[in-house]
Order: C-alpha cells, then sequence, then structure tokens
C-alpha cells in the first residue's frame, strides 16, 4: 500500500465521524419530535399521511403491537413486489418490453428488498422494467430501510422510559424516517449522482455505432453497442443510504453508469454508513449521555479500521502467480497495481477495498468490484464482517439494535465476572432480556452454518459453483453468510438464480431479519416496564476504554469461534494453497 | 385486526409508494434534465450527429492501430446491456488461461515491446464495461500504436495525456485514460 492509500481511508472515515454528530442530533430531534427545519415545513404530508391512513400518532403502542404493526407492513410490501414483478409486462413504463419475472427469481427479490437484504439473483438492466424498479424496488429501499430505524428507535425509549408499557408508535416512525431522514439526503445526493454521469431518464436503451466492429461467441459481426439507461440515480441514492444495496444494473456500482467516477464513488461509499455511523450519536443523545454513542462508534471503528487495512493490504499485493508470468502488480503514480482481476481503473486497489470493507460491515451489499474475484484473504475480510453479525454499523437502525444485543451479553459476562448485578443505562438485564440477546446472536450463525452445510451436501446446491476447489465452498459460504445477515452483497460467480437458491436464500434472508427484529422489540417492551437504577458506586460505567475493549473482545470472540472452522476450509486453505505449494 | 392494523398498512404504504415510488423520481427526473441533460441520458459522444458510444462506457478494441481497454466478460465484449464481472477466483486455472490469451495477442501485436505488462491490461474489469485503463497501461501502447499508424510517440503520448483525469482534489480515486475517447481523436488526428 501506498501513501496515497492510507489518505483516501483516512479521509473517508474522517468524514463519517465528522458528520455523524450534526447529522445523529438531527435524527434524534426528528424521533423526540422537536424542531428540525423539514418537520416543520413538510409537516402537513405528515399529518395528511396520518389522517388518511387512520393513524393516531398520539397513540403510542405496547411492543407486541408495535411488532404485528411492522410486521403486516412488511408483508404487504413482500407482497407488492413480488406482484408487480409477476405482472410487470402488463404495467407501464416498461419501453424494453421485459417479461414477467419466474415465481421463485420473484419471491426471492420481494424478500430480499423487504428484509433489507437486496441479494440480487436478477440482473437489473436484463430482467427488470422501469415501473418494477420505480415502484416496487426503490419503494422498498426506503420502507425497508425506515423499518430498520424505527425499530431502533422503539429499542432506544426502552432504555430511556420508566415503569411504561408502550415504546412509541411504529407507523409514527416509519413515516418520519422517510419523510424527515431518508427522503432528503437521497434527494441531494442523486442529484449529484447525475451530475457526475449516473443515469436518470424514461428513455429506453439507446444504440451506438461501435468504433471498432467486433465478434460475438458465434462468430458474428457485431456492429452497434445497446448502452441500456433508466431512472437509475433515484434508485442509487437510497439504495446506498438506505444500507439496501440492489443495484439498478447487474454489477452494480461497479457500472459506470452507476457510479461514473472517483466523487461519485467517494459519496456513494460514505453514504453506506453515514446514516448508521450517525445514528449511534443518535442513540447518545436520546438516552441523554453522549460518551455512550461514543463508545458504541468506537467499538466498531475497533473493529472496522483493521478490516479495511488488511483487506486492502492482501488486494494491492495482488496474486502470485502473475508474477511468475511477467504482469507488473506494482503500485506506482502510473498504475495502482495489484489484483485487478474484478475491478474497475478508475477505483483501482484502494477504493475497491474500502468499499468490500464498508458494504459488508455495514449490511449494505451494493459492490464496486467484484468480491469473487478477490484473493482469498481479501476475500475473507468481507465475508467475515458479515459473520459477525452485521454489528459493525450494521443495516440502519437494525446494525445498532443489533449492536445493543451484543452489549447486553457484554454486560452480563462482565457482571458475572466481577460479580455485579449487570445493568446498561439503569436498566437491570435480566434473563428475558438474555435469552431475547441471545437469540439475535444465535440465529444468524445457524442460518448460515445450517445453509451452507445443506448445500455442499446436496448437487442443487453445488452445481451452482463456478470456481473449483476450496474457493468453491467460499462461493456458498459467502452467499448464506450474506443473505442470514441480510447483506446482498455475493461472490457472484455462485449462479443463484434457481430454484433451490432463490428459495433457501429467500427463507434465509426472512428469519434473518423477523427473528431478530421480533426478540429485539421484546427486549425494547421489557426494558420499558422496568424502573432506572440511579447509578452506584456499583455501577459498571459502559463508556469508558476498559468496557469498549471488552465490548469488542466478546464480539471477536462469538464470530471468530463460530466461523473460524468454516472459514478454514474456505479462503484460509486456498491461500495456504496458493503461497506454499 | 381491520382498523387497527391493516387499514393504516395498507393506506401508508400506498402514501409512501406515491411518495417515494413517483414523487420522488420524476422530481429527480425533471431536476436531471434540466441541469444535467447529457450526464442524465448516458453521457453520449455524438460524431456526424451519429451516437459513438458513451464517454462512461467502454468498447471492445484488438486491432493493434487502437488502444486497448480491460477485458470484458460480457457476451459479446462490452455488451452494454447486460454488465458482468468474471468472477473468476484468484486460484482458478482459468484466470491463468485468460491472462496467458491476452499477454499473447499483446506480444503478437507488438513483438519488440519487452516492458512488463501493466496488470489492469491483463485482468477483466467489475463491469465489462470499464471506459478505462491505467496510465501505465495506456503508456505501454504507445509505440505499437504509433508504428501501425505511422505517427510519432509523442502525438499519442499527447492524444492520451489530453484524455487523462487525474484524482479528484488530487487525492481520491486513481489517474486514469479514458480508451473510446483516445481511439475517437486518433482516428480524426491529422499527420
Amino acid at each position: 500500500m501506498n501513501w496515497n492509500s492510507f489518505i483516501q481511508s483516512f479521509i473517508f472515515i474522517l468524514v463519517i465521524v465528522i458528520l455523524a454528530k450534526p447529522l445523529g442530533i438531527y435524527m434524534a430531534r426528528i424521533y423526540i419530535g422537536k424542531k428540525a427545519g423539514l418537520n416543520v415545513w413538510f409537516a402537513p404530508v405528515e399529518r395528511w399521511t396520518y389522517k388518511l391512513s387512520g393513524i393516531d400518532p398520539k397513540r403510542e403502542m405496547p411492543w407486541k403491537q408495535y411488532a404485528i404493526s411492522a410486521m403486516i407492513f412488511n408483508i404487504i410490501g413482500l407482497v407488492a413486489v413480488y406482484a408487480i414483478q409477476r405482472f410487470q409486462s402488463h404495467l407501464p413504463l416498461n419501453p424494453m418490453s421485459m417479461p414477467p419475472v419466474a415465481p421463485d427469481l420473484s419471491f426471492n427479490t420481494a424478500v430480499s428488498f423487504a428484509t433489507n437484504t437486496n441479494w440480487q439473483s436478477y440482473g437489473g438492466e436484463s430482467t427488470l422494467s422501469y415501473f418494477t424498479q420505480m415502484i416496487a424496488l426503490t419503494v422498498q429501499n426506503f420502507v425497508s430501510a425506515a423499518t430498520g430505524m424505527a425499530v431502533l428507535v422503539a429499542v432506544i425509549r426502552g432504555f430511556i422510559q420508566k415503569q411504561t408499557e408502550t415504546i412509541g408508535n411504529f407507523w409514527v416512525d416509519l413515516v418520519r424516517s422517510t419523510l424527515y431522514i431518508l427522503l432528503p439526503l437521497a434527494i441531494i445526493l442523486s442529484v449529484v449522482l447525475v451530475s457526475q454521469g449516473v443515469v436518470q431518464t424514461f428513455v429506453p436503451s439507446v444504440k451506438a455505432t461501435l468504433v471498432q466492429s467486433t465478434k460475438d461467441a458465434a462468430g458474428k459481426e457485431v456492429l452497434e453497442q445497446i448502452i441500456a439507461l433508466g431512472p437509475a440515480a433515484s434508485q442509487i441514492a437510497i439504495k446506498q443510504l438506505g444500507t439496501n444495496g440492489g443495484g439498478f444494473f447487474n454489477v452494480n456500482s461497479a457500472h459506470p453508469l452507476e457510479n461514473p467516477t472517483p466523487l461519485s464513488n467517494f459519496l456513494e461509499v460514505i453514504s453506506i454508513i453515514l446514516i448508521s455511523a450517525a445514528l449511534c450519536y443518535t442513540y447518545g443523545y436520546m438516552v441523554k449521555d453522549r460518551r455512550q454513542g461514543w463508545a458504541i462508534l468506537a467499538a466498531m471503528l475497533i473493529i472496522f479500521i483493521p478490516c479495511l487495512l488488511i483487506c486492502m493490504h492482501f488486494e494491492q499485493a495482488g496474486n502470485p502467480i502473475l508474477n511468475k508470468l511477467g504482469v507488473d502488480q506494482h503500485s506506482s503514480i502510473l498504475q495502482p497495481g495489484g489484483n485487478m482481476e474484478g475491478k474497475e481503473a478508475r477505483f483501482g486497489i484502494t477504493n475497491s477495498a474500502i468499499w468490500a470493507a464498508t458494504t459488508t460491515a455495514a449490511s449494505n451489499g451494493s459492490v464496486n468490484s467484484m468480491h469473487d474475484s478477490y484473493m482469498p484473504l481479501g476475500g475473507l475480510i468481507p465475508m467475515w464482517l458479515m459473520q459477525l453479525g452485521e454489528i459493525i454499523f450494521g443495516g440502519v437502525g437494525s446494525g445498532l439494535y443489533g449492536m445493543v444485543a451484543f452489549i447486553i451479553i457484554a454486560v452480563f459476562i462482565a457482571g458475572l465476572m466481577i460479580g455485579r448485578t449487570p445493568e446498561y443505562l439503569g436498566k437491570k438485564i435480566e434473563a428475558y432480556e438474555m435469552k431475547m440477546a441471545s437469540l439475535m446472536i444465535l440465529i444468524p450463525p445457524i442460518l448460515v452454518l445450517a445453509g451452507t452445510a445443506i448445500s455442499v451436501i446436496i448437487p442443487a446446491g453445488t452445481s451452482s459453483i463456478l470456481n473449483p476447489g476450496t474457493h468453491g465452498f467460499s462461493e456458498i459460504l459467502y452467499a448464506f453468510s450474506s443473505a442470514s445477515n441480510n447483506n446482498g452483497s455475493a461472490f457472484a460467480g455462485l449462479t443463484t438464480n434457481t430454484l433451490f437458491y432463490n428459495v433457501a436464500q429467500g427463507l434465509a434472508m426472512f428469519f434473518a431479519r423477523y427473528w431478530l427484529l421480533i426478540p429485539a422489540l421484546a427486549i425494547a417492551g421489557s426494558l420499558s416496564k422496568k424502573k432506572i437504577v440511579p447509578v452506584s458506586q456499583g455501577t459498571l460505567p459502559t463508556h469508558t476504554p476498559l468496557f469498549i475493549i471488552f465490548l469488542v473482545m466478546v464480539i471477536l470472540i462469538v464470530g471468530a469461534l463460530t466461523f473460524f472452522p468454516a472459514l478454514a476450509l474456505g479462503p484460509i486453505v486456498e491461500h495456504l494453497m496458493m503461497y506454499h505449494i | 385486526m381491520f382498523r387497527e392494523y391493516i387499514k393504516p398498512a395498507v393506506i401508508s404504504f400506498a402514501l409512501l409508494t406515491i411518495i417515494t415510488g413517483i414523487i420522488y423520481p420524476l422530481l429527480i427526473t425533471g431536476i436531471a434534465h434540466v441541469f444535467f441533460h447529457g450526464q442524465a441520458n448516458g453521457s453520449l459522444i455524438y460524431r456526424d450527429g451519429k451516437i459513438v458510444g458513451s464517454s462512461l462506457i467502454g468498447q471492445q478494441f484488438d486491432d493493434p492501430k487502437y488502444l486497448w481497454g480491460r477485458i470484458s466478460a460480457t457476451s459479446p465484449q462490452y455488451n452494454a446491456s447486460s454488465s458482468s464481472g468474471s468472477n473468476i477466483g484468484p486460484s482458478n486455472p482459468a484466470l491463468i488461461d485468460e491472462i496467458k490469451g491476452r499477454i499473447k495477442a499483446l506480444k503478437a501485436a507488438d513483438p519488440e515491446n519487452t516492458n512488463s505488462i501493466p496488470v489492469d491490461l491483463v485482468t477483466s474489469s467489475g463491469s465489462g464495461l470499464d471506459p478505462q485503463i491505467s496510465i501505465a497501461a495506456s503508456y505501454y501502447q504507445i509505440p505499437r500504436i504509433a508504428k501501425r499508424r505511422g505517427i510519432s510517440e509523442n502525438a499519442v503520448k499527447d492524444i492520451i495525456r489530453k484524455n487523462t483525469t487525474g484524482r479528484f482534489l488530487g487525492l481520491i480515486g486513481e489517474p486514469v485514460v479514458n480508451v473510446l475517447k483516445v481511439n475517437l481523436d486518433l482516428e480524426t488526428y491529422k499527420k
């Protein structure tokens, strides 16, 4: 790695940390209901939404009612996305005459977008109409993200309320997240992206006359290039901001019309973790102890930064096999060098690695390079960041409530070690919270490992593999790590548009999302009922460096021990074979 | 059940769909077409009223008189209606075959060039549509292009320089050369 790699990484992280505070305060004010500009100017829109929907915004909900509302809303979205894909040939805005999407693929895509995963079994420009992209997918990009943020706010209320049966109103949290946070940010980002060259149009594909003719696979002369266009910028902005990640085009943000310049790349990659990072500050603000928010952000960065640098190191080091062929992989002022297979020239190694680590730390899943072509240990990093449970930033909202589950576990273990009653933010952590937090931590690994195990045994699983040997195993492990943690990125050599993978991945995404969302709300409900214990001599402080390191250790031990055997069979063996045989 | 859950869910979903699925994309399309018409429509390049490509989408070049771009894994190459990477893993023998094939083609086009080949010239891009290559990859090809066209190496270098974009603010991204633009300039270059 050269000095520029470090400078670019540093600028990236610095901008995130600087923006976390103002955005965090803004979001907190939106959720608390204090005046914050947009919620004054657009208050009529919010009011009318409630009025037409028959929602009483003042009525608070107990956790079960909150959970049922969230589930019903998500299932309506799921059904809508499924139906729109099945009927897209009869719907407007289909200039390229796309046929209906197959049932298993529609199911997979519907679950994928409702659960904020955005796994892409489909190829955007070759499968979906403009109508489907806008009305089905863009809408889910907003509301699935808003659902995650709403649940987080409910969990935060669990800590700040005392002896209360309710945890807020789901509809209010949903509508406010969408109208005042996601929508304005998406509008700003999409306009800037268009200025860089991201397409935003309703005209069909255009034909260009090639400068030099070429031949297709059958040897026939090709004289034209058909360039797929569409209303891409508006969808790309929100898929980055809402940790969705489902691209307008098949290759996602590696596509030059989805991510054309270094500036567009910089803004898109920042957008991946902007809201998740800022929510840490919102958290501290709302629990009235900002140190708690900084502590969580620090714990995330302590895991994130080394992962980013390790990934970058192995990609920059390049492929040892290529050196033998007389290929120049050294980085210089004239070329990025390194492992450029599957990477775009304008991003080089640095921006590809920053993106790979960021998109998997946050449960975004968009890509600007092909992870399948990463070096074994370069590709291990994104895989492992997902396996940690999407809590290092994680999905908007979902990442932080996942982290709260780990904090509960950490507080409990620390309490056992020092012989004190476990407490967090003045709330006693008891058996019920521990059970729910354990569920949240155990369900994704079970789905990952069981899904991978089944897939490598049956022919329907193994026949989809592209790369031979241990790398093929990594492809399947990556796929289930991604779906079972609602990430959405892929080792895309694996052909997942098959009946088996569409259904298996669809189920994994569904359970991973809602079996975590419901226990999180249960914790919120249970905490809300409790008294707040005043801080005393016996209180374990949860903002100190000691606790931050302790929390990081708990996360790493759970993540490392659960997945080390599987990782050893995939990327680690591949690395050893490449370098030592 | 209906009044408490179903009605608010259905109607709020419909309203949010109108706001985020219709109004929002239309608003952005409107702004885009007023302020950034060319960019919003694919940054197309016209020559004599004909579309000859997009400055953001690469094209396949394997004639030695042109500057070559990245390897494209789409079918046919640089198929801008079906983007794809190769997804070939680092230990896959297919990767070695691909690279060896490209090295052979480069050597066949310019047997006298003994420089080591920049890595981005022998590897597939992520999108299969990468419009650019590194400066090193373009410099490697200067002698060949100059010879085939019977123009000076400096002339080729000038055209490459003209179509080179540096890092954003000198820091972000990588400096790159736009292959299609270089080739369009080579075609119109007068000796």
